[in-house]
């Protein structure tokens, strides 16, 4: 049960990462980003390339990963999502424009990186193991550790800065914001660089252990659809629950669902869509956010 | 003399002819002339698959973003193939029987779920995809992962001794077949949504697309109205499931991913969510867009997903906005 809980909290706080950035581009700019997950995949292969090829310290690599991908975020909203949604005349075009990225973002992950499995030396040996009733790998545990301080870190920047206030009014009310003086363009797109970032992060992060590949863009999307629904569209607070109880699901239902066959994900989205029919705005979303 | 009325509907009575004559003898003509005999398998495709959007594009039309078809394409493929290759039932009874199916799941569904709005309903219509996939996976009449091969070609229908729809079996060339098949059930299925759109359920429509809280306070009965259409919607996405199944004559739970139903979901935008026929235009160039753009081999995503941003970039309201446009200019 140890070594459950123990999984659990490991698979929620990358989790609780790539729910951070979707929610918080969900939360600027109300548009659901497909795409997040063909970020989180780029962040990956930045990685790769830079501490596995090139032999670059993890840490240069990991900031290399998240300056990429923040430098792409805002000009895919600069460029892209910016205009769109100042011209269409139904907000939900720019699920359109969001799928369309995705593919991009695809195609080109496929010309440049190739569509083979990549995986990059551990950064540390070793094995932690207490009495046999909690086996988890040093690299794991520091993986979560930095996972955990990069949530941290995020969360006294939204509180304690002047672009994190910033960012906190116009999820709050885009209009009332450009009101006060918030410069509602600028600030939309750090938010969505920011957010980007953060997917590109936590795919540095996780290439030390799982690898990358180009396939794993959509599942992680759908993943972050659903922290986000667990916790509440636009609600910090709520994504990072969101990933820490998926998290959890993810580890327990392994555990005691397996012998039942490949059906823990069958159960958790039924579990969810029941959880949904009675509270639709998830745990700490405001209703219709 | 013709009356106002008539005057009014005779453009389209015209393009409705023309579209017909394209459809059924043009393009059948083009292609025996030209003996690319394999347009007919991405023909018949598209009209399946617009059969299906047509259902997404219902829902758009209630303010409802509908991530959710491909689950429902799946559901109706399965019930036709397991009445075919199980039960032994002729494809032509099982075909709107996976239809009705489809729809009745969708109103079980529908009745909590549609509570939800905006992000939220798209978001969970995307997980029912997945979760009818894991089902299929899991149950044992669907077979697993194996899934159903080997169904059937659809046989003979015939009533009170009279053939209609001959074997498909004896057939010289049943690919033209399943096409006129298919096309037939996507001009029935667009006239039914031209009809509900232009009848009085496509102004309750209309009025809930805008605003539910004032449609509600009208007296409009909401709850009623977004579990009809909902259940419409998926009676098509079952019927174009159904038929595919038919064509592929093998249903596997990867038969309809995610993927499938964000198609769906694109079709619509593409065309144009404001046009009936929208999600029929997009459709055909999604789709052939991405069959002609094979040759390019591994650049073919890079292109298709670029024209597809730069078509969003340049007319953000869909493909059929653009005409839409002119003719505003040309008034004013």
């Amino acid at each position: 049960m140890e070594q459950v809980i123990v999984n659990g909290v490991y698979l929620g706080s990358q989790y609780a990462m790539i729910a951070l950035g979707l929610t918080l581009i969900f939360a600027l700019m109300n548009v659901l980003n497909f795409a997040h997950g063909q970020m989180y995949v780029i962040g990956g292969f930045v990685t790769y390339t830079f501490y596995g090829q090139f032999g670059l310290p993890f840490v240069l690599a990991l900031l290399m990963s998240c300056v990429t991908l923040a430098v792409l975020g805002a000009l895919i909203e600069k460029f892209l999502f910016g205009p769109v949604i100042r011209r269409s005349a139904r907000e939900e075009s720019t699920m359109l424009l969001a799928a369309g990225i995705a593919f991009l973002l695809d195609a080109v992950i496929l010309l440049v990186f190739g569509e083979k499995q990549r995986g990059v030396p551990k950064i540390v040996d070793g094995v932690f193991n207490w009495d046999f009733r909690i086996i988890i790998p040093y690299d794991r545990i520091l993986i979560c550790f930095l996972a955990i301080l990069s949530i941290v870190a995020f969360i006294s920047y939204m509180q304690f800065t002047r672009t994190g206030r910033a960012l906190r009014a116009i999820a709050q009310d885009r209009v009332a914001a450009e009101l006060m003086g918030v410069n509602v363009n600028r600030y939309s797109m750090i938010g969505f660089a920011l957010g980007a970032m953060l997917a590109g992060l936590v795919g540095g992060l996780l290439v030390t252990i799982t690898g990358v590949n180009l396939g794993m863009g959509g599942p992680t999307s759908i993943k972050a659809f659903m922290m986000v629904m667990i916790g509440g569209a636009g609600v910090i607070s709520g994504a990072i629950l969101g990933g820490f109880i998926l998290g959890m699901l993810e580890a327990v239902g392994l555990a005691v669902l397996s012998q039942y066959g490949d059906i823990t994900y069958l159960a958790i989205f039924v579990a969810l869509m029941i959880f949904l029919a009675i509270r639709p705005q998830g745990l700490m979303g405001k209703p219709w956010g | 003399m013709l009356s106002r009325a008539d005057t009014h509907r005779l453009p389209l009575v015209l393009g409705f002819a023309v579209f017909l004559i394209a459809v059924f003898l043009l393009v059948p003509f083009l292609i025996s002339v030209t003996g690319r005999w394999n347009f007919y398998f991405t023909l018949t495709s598209v009209a399946l698959l617009s059969v299906a959007s047509a259902g997404v594009w219902l829902t758009f039309y209630i303010g409802r973003i509908n991530i959710g078809q491909g689950a429902f394409a799946l559901i109706g493929a399965y019930v036709s193939a397991i009445l075919v290759t199980k039960a032994g039932v002729s494809f032509w009874v099982s075909l709107p029987a996976a239809g009705l199916f489809a729809g009745m799941v969708a109103i079980v569904i529908g009745l909590p779920i549609l509570r939800l709005r905006g992000v939220y309903f798209a978001m969970i219509t995307l997980v029912l995809t997945e979760v009818v996939r894991l089902t299929a996976l899991a149950l044992p009449i669907t077979n697993g992962a194996k899934g159903i091969v080997s169904i059937p070609l659809p046989g003979e229908l015939s009533l009170f001794g009279i053939t209609i729809i001959p074997d498909f079996a004896t057939i010289e060339n049943p690919k033209l077949a399943f096409y006129y098949t298919a096309c037939v059930l996507m001009v029935v299925c667009f006239a039914s949504m031209y009809r509900i759109v232009n009848s009085r359920l496509g102004q309750l429509c209309r009025s809930m697309q805008q605003n539910e809280e004032l449609a509600s306070s009208v007296g409009v009965n909401i709850a009623y109205l977004r579990v009809i259409v909902f259940a419409i919607s998926s009676f098509f996405g079952g019927l174009g499931g159904a038929m595919f199944g038919a064509i592929a004559q093998s249903v596997y739970p990867s038969s309809f991913v995610v993927k499938d139903s964000i198609d769906f979901m694109l079709n619509c935008f593409l065309g144009g969510l404001g046009y009936v026929f929208g999600p029929m235009l997009g459709t055909l160039v999604l789709y052939f867009g991405w069959d002609l753009l094979f040759e390019l081999g591994r650049y073919q995503l890079l292109v298709y997903s670029g024209t597809l941003i730069l078509l969003i970039l340049v007319l953000p309201n869909g493909l059929l906005s653009i005409r839409f446009d002119r003719i505003r200019g040309l008034w004013k």
